[in-house]
């Protein structure tokens, strides 16, 4: 059974059809967190999320609080958050974004409070156009109502904050490439070193970069604590988490979880959260957190959903969406359809992507399609190999960033857990269930 | 003289104000000129060049990296068929199948009345929701032909206009608010907190330092 006694911290607003109302949120505690974080030092707030222990929620899973502080000393800095969501089957910042946008931007007073920043920057990727006009109208209703601006209530703090719309690109959500993006360019992952924009980031200036979810994290621990938060989950994880589930389940949703306490199993089949498969069907596999993600079996369905719990086995909690399928789903036409993603949205900067998500894609689209031919099997391994050498875990990285690293994922996963329906695909000169 | 209407001038402006770097309204700007033109024309991205201090061929540079961005004009609506990997799994192919046979145009192309341009997206995020349709970047939730085929209709009659806009305008809500101190006093204000700042670190250190002799 499922354990759901954790609050919601994220997601205690979900019932409430008027829940993006600056009225409901303030009647059900909004910026109460925000009066508090004024009432303390910016260090002391930033040491309450260093309690916490809240690791990023984008998909990395660095600590917040470690990004912060290495931005303590920087007298000019800027706040960006990442709401680029768009990392195949994830879904929970589009939740949190049109349904509880002014959690998200009491979040984002307190992390720049905490890190003395004066011009906040919410990327939003641009086809949340409800969730860009949700947040915008968020941001007006915070203004006037003096949480945002000068002297925010009545204190020595003031800030700004532009909402900055994205325009349709899956690389954007790298945050170098989103700091390009918001710097008017095209979206090309800035090349490492240095490693975090906290060195060198927005106009070359020291910038934190943190995911929606992560800031709408922070009024729950200003309100209750960091210790709180840290009591909630176990070892690295802590608090709770927004898992999207989709694919072949009967309920795909955004659930709230604390950290740990709860298996892939859970999340899948209890009658409160997935509530299983479509009848008479069995699950073939399941990706754990995005498409990025080296796949699972049913072998691994007692994994609680914890970061290192999820990694010691090879594959990662991620931007914690999890992708279930059946045994009537074709994993050989679910790869292609993954390689094709990468293929398009490879930014194209570096050869062993650019060539190899395409390279990958073709020979993927013939064993599909019909064509295919048996050394395809090997070819494809050897491909994947050119792009992450040793095709080990976490993968080895010949590109700028990790989206090349990515594509193996897939079709290592499926080569490895399903070899005989790519025999079959090529003996059948095609797709035997279509 | 401007090719933006008066309105979307003063818009436009006014973002290229809230920027530390007027480059950096580039990606809003160029949804502005889509928001006028349906797509960017010409003139719009001459108009963009001149706002942002660039050059026509740096704008169309940057707008050809964004599927967003349309460099030739679409229609009226553009939808959206998401075939991603949730998509996929829920039938979001037949889905996009079905609604090129409704719409009477292949993916990628616009209908003949330049109403409709189709085109396969990546994932839209709402994969509880799948196979995932928008139009316009507004999610219609039809994962059905036949509920498909009737947003079509309602769109077509106009009764869809609240919600979906047509093609080009993504922010209707009117950004009010803003800082109204000076630059230079807010750069003050950040001066003392960080004194005040440092000044509380040396005092703990000094409080540390004498626990320690004792």
């Amino acid at each position: 059974m499922a354990t759901l006694d954790a609050p919601r911290i994220v997601s205690s607003r979900r019932d409430m059809t008027d829940s993006f109302t600056l009225a409901r949120y303030l009647e059900t505690g909004g910026y109460s967190a925000l009066r508090k974080a004024l009432s303390m030092f910016p260090e002391d707030v930033a040491a309450q999320v260093d309690k916490a222990s809240l690791l990023g929620r984008g998909g990395a899973g660095f600590p917040a609080g470690r990004k912060w502080s290495m931005l303590r000393r920087s007298a000019i800095s800027y706040l960006v958050v990442n709401g680029d969501e768009s990392e195949p089957a994830t879904f929970k910042d589009h939740y949190l974004v049109e349904r509880d946008p002014h959690q998200l931007v009491e979040g984002v007073i307190i992390a720049a409070y905490a890190l003395q920043v004066t011009q906040a920057f919410i990327y939003l990727r641009g086809e949340f156009a409800l969730g860009l006009e949700r947040v915008q109208q968020a941001l007006n209703d915070a203004y006037a109502h003096g949480a945002l601006g000068s002297k925010i209530f009545g204190s020595d703090f003031s800030l700004d904050v532009v909402v900055h719309p994205g325009a349709g690109a899956y690389i954007c959500g790298e945050e170098t490439s989103l700091l390009e993006a918001l710097e008017g360019k095209r979206g090309f992952p800035r090349i490492k070193p240095p490693f975090f924009p906290a060195v060198t980031g927005l106009y070359g200036e020291p910038t934190v970069v943190n995911n929606v979810e992560t800031m709408s994290n922070l009024p729950w621990i200003i309100n209750n604590g960091g210790e709180a938060f840290a009591a909630l989950g176990a070892g690295r994880s802590t608090g709770t988490r927004l898992f999207a589930l989709a694919g072949n389940v009967r309920n795909p949703g955004v659930y709230e979880l604390e950290m740990v306490k709860n298996t892939f199993r859970d999340i899948i089949f209890d009658p409160a959260l997935g509530g299983g498969l479509s009848e008479g069907r069995t699950l073939k596999a399941f990706i754990p957190g995005g498409v990025s993600a080296p796949w699972f079996g049913p072998d691994q369905l007692d994994t609680p959903l914890g970061q290192d719990e999820v990694g010691a086995l090879g594959s990662m909690l991620g931007s914690g969406s999890i992708v279930v399928m059946d045994d009537a789903s074709c994993v050989v036409r679910a790869t292609w359809r993954i390689t094709k993603f990468f293929s398009r949205e490879s930014c194209g900067q570096c050869t062993p992507c650019r060539e190899g998500s395409g390279w990958i894609e073709r020979v993927m689209y013939r064993l599909e399609h019909g064509g295919g031919r048996m050394e395809d099997l090997d070819l494809l391994l050897d491909l994947c190999d050119n792009i992450a050498p040793g095709l080990g875990w976490p993968p080895q990285q010949t590109t700028i960033c990790v989206l090349g690293p990515s594509i193996p994922s897939s079709v290592h996963s499926a080569l490895s857990m399903f070899r005989d329906d790519f025999v079959a695909h090529v003996n059948h000169g095609g797709c035997p269930h279509d | 003289m401007s090719h933006f209407r008066a309105d979307i001038r003063q818009r436009a402006e006014e973002l290229v104000a809230l920027y530390p770097r007027k480059r950096s309204a580039m990606l809003p700007l160029l949804h502005l000129a889509q928001e006028q033109d349906g797509y960017l024309s010409d003139e719009g991205i001459a108009e963009v060049a001149a706002l942002t201090g660039t050059t026509p061929a740096d704008v169309r540079g940057t707008a050809s990296f964004y599927d967003m961005f349309h460099l030739e004009p679409v229609g009226q609506y553009v939808v959206g068929v998401c075939t991603n990997i949730a998509c996929l799994l829920a039938g979001g192919e037949e889905l996009l199948e079905h609604a090129s046979q409704t719409l009477g145009c292949a993916v990628g192309a616009t209908s003949s009345d330049e109403m409709f341009t189709l085109e396969e997206t990546e994932c839209l995020a709402d994969c509880n929701a799948a196979p995932c349709v928008q139009v316009n970047h507004r999610y219609v939730r039809t994962t059905t032909p036949a509920a498909f085929d009737a947003m079509i209709a309602e769109l077509r009659d106009g009764r869809l206009d609240h919600d979906v806009p047509r093609h080009g305008t993504l922010i209707r809500v009117k950004r009010q608010g803003g800082l109204r101190v000076a630059k230079d006093e807010i750069a003050a204000e950040r001066a003392q907190a960080l004194a005040a700042r440092t000044a509380r670190a040396d005092a703990a250190a000094a409080a540390t330092a004498a626990q320690e002799q004792k």
